[in-house]
């Protein structure tokens, strides 16, 4: 036990803390959004956040040809290939969410089957993915060049503003504010929300539930890619079962947070962050995985609804 | 726009609940079901929309069977329902709940703030609570919404389910006077499910009688008003008064 660093290293921690949990955030929005529309957990998300630290990798070492030790790019250059990267990274995210949604979810939902048989059959599919990446990976780590050079923007307060958390917790913010503005405002958002609150009075309105189910599994994977683009960058390594903590602990940032609600995934997101970059440094880093799933625990057993779940249904997603 | 079912049977597992019923809703009429609890009222409003399957029969719809059609198109054809309980989204705001509304139009950008203007003259309340959560509204504020929302897709046939379920008395006679004025006024043709008969039969143009799953009745909502039988069974005066 080392109470010390919280006071002596607080900022940096705080700092940390933010880029991971901005990171569980854009994932937890993935397990969230599907979980208001199907009222089922995605078991999935997990590989779909896999994919696409694979699409980080295929198109930076494949389509840009940038392979390891290779020079780091600047300026504008830069800013351009990250986007690129960024984008194509959601691109693989959101098709592999697609594909879960149809082959998992779909089919069983027009044979009106049991609703756990599809929580089983994503489960099928996520293992399908993951070990058809074990077989092509050889299960071994691949790590993907850097092109960003990790510099400190600037030291506050002793804390250094390295350039890939900021870019981090700058890009994850612009997303989430993104997807929650895009709910609430947009008619395609306002569709997700009302299947989210009741399917039958949804279909009264003309609303298509496949059409809209889809939508939510690819607004899901497209911040889930997201997510896995920023992992890349700050961690450089990816391997075929990355997804199970992250995924995990996303999924764990998503109960904490009150699953169903977007603003519950953002607080859940932030305080599994926070929480396990400083119980790391107090207890040591390996005890982390088992801070996230203490956490998991006690809040199943005191607060069901997760922290912020107490209007849950005023508030879904 | 002319609606007709035509021996229509549904199952809920393996209990029939709709035993084989006909009957026609015609352009500009106020048609009316009533009966008991558990008749099969609501079933057969649901199924017209496609919330329920049909196990066997058709419901023409302008001459087209559109029995397999999924609901959200018969949205689009000019079916809308108010539900059952009424189905406000209750994490919307009133505007939210009248905007999804007009969901299924193709030209909701142009119509939306016409249709707005619409409702809030049938419904001043709505207006005043444009920005309230639905469902923090009284019963009688969530009926309104419901049948307003219904109306922002500019039906031609509206699907009304027990739209006094649950309201005082003053409320009931407001409500009823909508629908009569949405008849009359707008010229939408309204397929009425009802408990409180009286109201329904004072304000129909024809009624059918449902009792367990079978239509034991039709004829013009006048006459079975004054029926010494349904004044017995449904309207709880006897032939005597």
């Amino acid at each position: 036990m080392n109470f010390s660093v919280v006071t002596s290293q607080f900022w940096q921690l705080l700092l940390n803390g933010l880029a991971v949990g901005l990171i569980y955030v854009l994932i937890s929005l993935g397990y969230t959004m599907v979980y208001g529309v199907l009222r089922l957990i995605n078991f999935a998300n997990s590989e779909i956040f896999m994919i696409g630290t694979f699409g980080t990798v295929v198109v930076t070492q494949q389509v840009l040809h940038y392979t390891s030790g290779h020079e780091a790019l600047h300026g504008l250059h830069l800013v351009l290939v990250l986007l690129l990267i960024l984008v194509v990274s959601m691109i693989f995210s959101a098709v592999t969410a697609l594909f879960v949604e149809l082959v998992a979810y779909r089919r069983l939902r027009a044979k009106g089957t049991n609703r756990l048989a599809s929580l089983i059959s994503a489960i099928g599919t996520s293992i399908v993915l993951s070990e058809g990446i074990r077989i092509v990976t050889k299960s071994a780590p691949v790590p993907t060049p850097r092109l960003l050079t990790k510099f400190n923007i600037a030291t506050f307060h002793g804390v250094a503003l390295r350039v890939d958390t900021v870019m981090v917790i700058v890009g994850a913010l612009v997303l989430y504010v993104a997807v929650d503005r895009f709910v609430s405002k947009t008619l395609l958002g306002k569709a997700i929300r009302a299947v989210s609150m009741s399917e039958d009075t949804s279909k009264l309105m003309g609303i298509n539930l496949n059409r809209v189910i889809s939508a939510t599994f690819l607004i899901g994977g497209l911040v889930t890619g997201a997510a896995a683009f920023f992992y890349m960058q700050v961690y450089e390594t990816t391997v075929f079962n990355v997804g199970f903590n992250l995924g995990l602990a996303a999924f764990t940032a998503a109960v904490l947070g009150g699953i169903g609600n977007i603003r519950g995934a953002f607080y859940g997101g932030l305080t599994l962050g926070l929480f396990e970059e400083f119980a790391s440094a107090v207890i040591g880093g390996q005890w982390k995985s088992v801070t996230v799933f203490t956490v998991l625990v006690l809040v199943l057993l005191l607060r069901p609804n997760g922290l912020f779940g107490e209007a849950i249904t005023q508030s879904r997603v | 726009m002319r609606l007709e079912v035509k021996d229509l049977r549904v199952q809920y597992g393996k209990i029939e609940a709709i035993k084989g019923i006909s009957f026609v809703v015609e352009e500009g009429e106020i048609v009316t079901l009533i009966g008991a609890n558990g008749a099969g009222k609501t079933t057969t409003l649901k199924t017209i929309s496609g919330l329920r399957p049909v196990a066997s029969g058709q419901i023409i719809y302008n001459g087209e069977d559109i029995s397999k059609m999924p609901a959200h198109e018969r949205v689009n054809l000019g079916i809308s329902q108010a539900p059952e309980g009424r189905g406000i989204f209750p994490g919307m705001t009133v505007l939210e709940n009248l905007e999804i509304g007009k969901y299924s139009r193709k030209d909701r950008k142009n119509e939306m703030q016409e249709d707005l203007e619409k409702i809030y003259s049938l419904f001043p309340r709505l207006k005043e609570r444009s920005s309230q959560a639905g469902g923090t509204l009284s019963g009688g504020e969530q009926q309104m919404l419901a049948i307003g929302r219904a109306m922002m897709a500019r039906p031609k046939v509206l699907l009304l389910d027990e739209p006094s379920m649950g309201l005082a008395p003053m409320m009931i006679q407001n409500i009823f006077n909508i629908i009569t004025e949405i008849n009359t006024v707008l010229g939408t043709t309204i397929l009425l499910v009802e408990q409180n008969a009286q109201q329904a039969l004072q304000r129909a143009n024809r009624a059918y009688i449902l009792e367990t799953g079978h239509i034991v009745k039709g004829a013009k909502a006048s006459d079975l008003l004054n029926d010494p039988a349904v004044r017995e069974a449904y309207l709880g005066t006897g032939a005597h008064s």
